[in-house]
């Protein structure tokens, strides 16, 4: 496994590496002291040219792994422990310096959110906002920008209008496809897209998602794509990482997740999506998702899971290999397989048993 | 024939825009007509994109908003003639609100188990509160929840599955024949939207409820309509019995819609640019702009 | 309650340094009830005599004993204070959350009337019902005055919040949970009101003492009963500037200002901790 000189990833495969990683919110006022461990111990890694799709409900930790790995972090979140590698950075993030950290933004790794007008500016032309963001990024003059903007819109078959338009003269769906073309403006290697389609219509849903699919395979940056809607995880992702309360269950690629998972969690997430043309009835999880600030003891999802058996009352269980690229975090699940023992693909070994 | 449960009457909401000068005007609610029958309980089903109409119409059976034309009737009373206190308390006691966003149908600051008790004490004989505790407990047991988890709680001490239990409960307690539920589940966890969905059956077939089950999600409604009616831009486009809707399509636009539906099996992602497409091509077409109500530049 | 004003002194600066000059300007407020002397007599200890060991702020050319007056003058000048805005702000309230709860016709005639007393510029105002009034001006009346023209701003503040408050959907909640719409509004959305009421009261004080210091400098008070104002008056009246008898105006004028700070302090100290989003993040919403 070679190491270029100014890439801090241990595998020249990889875009993007975590190791361990921890971040908290720590609140200390008015008398009250808590630590919510929203991101507890997350090894990961995303490949070049790949869509890694992160699901998991509301408080898994989902959205605060992406601003620790953007660094977007501000007090009372906190990185408390564990690495954060990018391909084109040679240290740490967290070990550059600021400067250095908002240079490699919208070059190198940009985003697309949940909400475009969290992005674009109400009072700024279209144009203006693409100067605002990529101008400095991109090194060209000022005719040459606005050439290069217009050429990018067309390959995205964008009609050229919508740069004098105002952001709330568009429709919700055509801003988000203005959003991603703002992303991937400057080609970077990597892409965090959050919830991107969650507040849109169906049928301008399936028309921005096929957009995602196309620009990320021709422009071939890497992307996380965070969703709680596994169908949209099914039809964009290539590999598919399942989070429950702060730490990663499981992970695979996402044809194998989906016909063979593995954890008991994402097993009855599988089974309990509905499909046209099935009225079967589906069964539903008892309990709700555990308290970040105080979880179970041994494995997080216990008190829920149907299969839970004496140890995992006691100890957590560690992301293990258990088939070809398909890692799980389950005693049942481990029990029923063997980890695979040549599995040198380059992929994050067993993990310490977190106590 | 028996007085249906609710009847609406070439219903219409217009909202005007504007100032004194240029006003415009917004068709919310365009001549919309279908009943609900009273002896046979059933899960009505309203779909529709952001535009549609489908919360106006859904406020304007809950007595919120008063249709500009037509008329709404509930067990064969007119609602624009329901004006007094104890009208509408009445009718309250009989037709009651499921709201999107559980963590915005109850106020942050105050503990939730309170809005059980007023509802209580409101639309039940209860009144010690003893008497208030025991008819809470009773709803909540409806829905798989008991007193103990509630009491005292602050909605974000809840999840949104939980808290949506804790609101379908409260629209229990007086013992209404007729729930207005707008989108329900949109707003809930993947884990938890099923015991959601799967309530609603439970309500219909042993409580004898009707619900009006306001979404944009074909899957869940497949899953427990009786019947359904698809709005666009204000308008009913297509009605009718639920599976005979979703598994054949007339109109055009609820084709589209059903196409747009993602299917769970991950064939792989030629799926979704194939269809990208075709619906490109069906967005050139000009009946069919079928983007929210907002003027596209394109 | 009191675990709120503990943690308050602990965790925040500003509560505790506020909290500590209002304990002070009190005291010495509250020391008036033992003073030796009558407020209004003049000529009962030597004239003019500079800060002492005997005499802690000195006194000043009517024979007064400075400290004791301040007594007098801070007890007045707070109750003068605490009066204007606890009226005011009633009236506030209570026009802001009708106006903005049942809105329509109602809603525009209160803010026409609002708007009017935004624009009346109040100091000539004052001036002239001085004029008018003369000596049936008594601070008291002169409280009531501004009472009622100190309201509308808070009133608008409060009827937007009413407004945003009313499309919320809690509300809807509330009102099939049959409430009232009395009923509604005093529990679902006055823990809302709440911080605003509480912060402009402190501001208000501090507006209404101003105000009254400022008439009284000029004349245009009562200035028998002892206020700040009223010292000030007094020292000008007998020329202490030229005099060289400083510790005349200098002690009403640090007190006032200290009081102001006080009140300041304090205000945005315990907004900060009222306010709804913080409470919500307190409490773990996050």
């Amino acid at each position: 496994m070679t190491q270029s000189s100014a890439s801090s990833v241990r595998d020249s495969s990889h875009v993007l590496e975590t190791h361990d990683l921890r971040a908290y919110y720590r609140m200390k006022y008015f008398g009250i002291d808590r630590e919510v461990r929203a991101v507890d111990g997350i090894s990961m890694h995303v490949r070049k040219n790949e869509i890694y799709g992160i699901a998991g409900e509301s408080s898994c930790g989902k959205t605060t792994f992406i601003k620790a790995i953007a660094a977007a972090i501000r007090p009372p979140l906190e990185i408390v422990a564990g690495h954060v590698n990018y391909s084109f950075i040679k240290n740490d993030l967290y070990a550059l310096p600021a400067a250095e950290r908002s240079a490699i933004r919208w070059r190198h790794l940009s985003y697309i959110l949940q909400g475009s007008m969290n992005v674009l500016n109400p009072v700024r032309r279209i144009h203006k906002t693409f100067q605002d963001f990529a101008f400095r990024h991109m090194r060209l003059g000022r005719p040459e920008f606005d050439q290069a903007v217009k050429h990018h819109l067309e390959r995205l078959r964008l009609p050229a209008e919508i740069l004098r338009a105002y952001p709330h003269e568009l429709s919700g769906g055509m801003r988000q496809r203005v959003c991603i073309a703002l992303a991937t403006l400057c080609k970077p290697e990597f892409i965090i897209a959050d919830e991107p389609t969650t507040a849109l219509d169906v049928v301008v849903q399936k028309d921005v998602l096929a957009m995602i699919r196309e620009t990320q395979s021709e422009f071939g940056s890497s992307m996380i794509f965070v969703t709680h809607d596994l169908t949209v995880h099914a039809n964009v992702t290539d590999r598919l990482g399942i989070m429950y309360a702060g730490k990663l269950v499981e992970e695979g690629r996402t044809v194998d997740v989906f016909a063979n998972p593995m954890h008991p969690y994402t097993a009855h997430l599988i089974a309990s999506l509905p499909k046209i043309g099935d009225t079967q009835p589906r069964s539903a999880l008892s309990g709700s998702p555990p308290n970040l600030a105080d979880p179970p003891k041994g494995c997080r999802f216990h008190p829920r899971c149907p299969v839970a058996m004496e140890i995992c009352r006691h100890e957590n269980p560690a992301l293990t290999t258990l088939a070809d690229d398909h890692r799980v975090a389950c005693f049942a699940a481990s029990t029923k397989v063997q980890p695979s023992n040549d599995g040198m693909q380059g992929e994050a070994k067993t993990l310490e048993v977190a106590r | 024939m028996t007085t249906p449960l609710l009847n609406l009457d070439k219903v219409s909401k217009l909202y005007k825009r504007g100032g004194l000068l240029g006003r415009e005007e917004f068709r919310a609610v365009e001549e919309v007509t279908f009943h609900i029958d009273d002896n046979d309980q059933q899960v009505f089903t309203i779909i529709g994109e952001s535009g549609s109409g489908k919360t106006t119409l859904a406020r304007m059976i809950l007595n919120m908003v008063r249709p500009t034309t037509g008329t709404i009737f509930f067990k064969g009373q007119d609602l624009a003639s329901i004006r007094s206190g104890r009208a509408r308390l009445k009718f309250m006691s009989e037709v009651q609100p499921i709201f999107q966003n559980p963590f915005e149908a109850f106020n942050p600051l105050k503990r939730v188990d309170r809005y059980l008790y007023m509802t209580a004490k409101s639309f039940t004989g209860a009144r010690s509160s003893a008497e208030l505790e025991a008819a809470a407990d009773q709803a909540l047991n409806k829905v798989g929840l008991s007193i103990g988890e509630v009491r005292g709680r602050f909605p974000h001490e809840l999840s949104g599955g939980q808290l949506q239990r804790v609101a379908i409960a409260r629209a229990l307690i007086p013992g209404p024949s007729l729930i207005v539920a707008d989108e329900p589940v949109s707003m809930v966890d993947a884990s938890l939207r099923m015991s959601i969905v799967n309530l609603f059956r439970t309500l219909r077939d042993e409580l004898k409820v009707s619900i009006i089950y306001i979404t944009h999600d074909l899957a869940t409604a497949y899953y427990i309509s009786d019947r359904i009616i698809i709005m666009r831009k204000g308008e009913v486009v297509e009605s009718g019995p639920a599976r005979i809707v979703l598994e054949n399509p007339q109109h055009e636009y609820s084709r589209l819609l059903k196409s747009a539906v993602l299917s769970p099996d991950p064939h792989g992602h030629g799926v979704l640019t194939g269809d990208s497409a075709a619906s490109q091509q069906a967005r050139a077409s000009p009946h069919l702009q079928v983007s929210s109500s907002e003027p596209q530049v394109s | 309650m009191i675990a709120v004003f503990r943690d308050l002194f602990r965790y925040n600066g500003e509560f505790a340094i506020g909290f500590m000059i209002m304990a002070i300007i009190l005291s010495i407020a509250a020391a008036s009830f033992f003073s030796p002397y009558e407020p209004i007599d003049s000529y009962l200890v030597a004239m003019d005599a500079p800060p002492s060991a005997e005499y802690v702020f000195g006194t000043n050319s009517r024979g007064q004993d400075i400290f004791w007056q301040l007594t007098f003058a801070l007890r007045n000048t707070l109750a003068f204070g605490f009066i204007v805005a606890f009226i005011s702000r009633i009236l506030s309230l209570v026009i802001g959350l009708v106006s903005g709860y049942v809105g329509g016709a109602v809603d525009r005639v209160l803010m026409s009337i609002n708007d009017t007393f935004i624009v009346i510029p109040l100091f000539p105002l004052l001036v002239l019902l001085y004029f008018v009034l003369r000596d049936d001006m008594t601070w008291f009346v002169l409280a009531l005055v501004m009472a009622g023209l100190g309201w509308a701003y808070d009133a608008r503040l409060i009827r937007s919040v009413m407004i945003s408050l009313r499309t919320r959907e809690f509300t809807n909640t509330s009102v099939f949970s049959g409430m009232s719409m009395p009923k509604i509004v005093t529990q679902e959305h006055l823990p809302y009101v709440l911080p605003i009421v509480f912060s402009t009261f402190m501001n208000n004080m501090n507006w209404s003492i101003g105000l009254e210091v400022t008439l009284a400098v000029l004349g245009f008070t009562d200035v028998d009963t002892p206020t700040i104002g009223g010292m000030i008056f007094w020292a000008n009246q007998h020329s202490a500037m030229v005099s060289g008898i400083w510790w005349w105006y200098f002690f009403p004028t640090l007190f006032v200002t200290l009081t102001f700070i006080g009140l300041f302090l304090l205000s945005i100290s315990m907004n900060e901790y009222i306010d709804p989003r913080s409470r919500l993040d307190r409490m773990g919403n996050s």
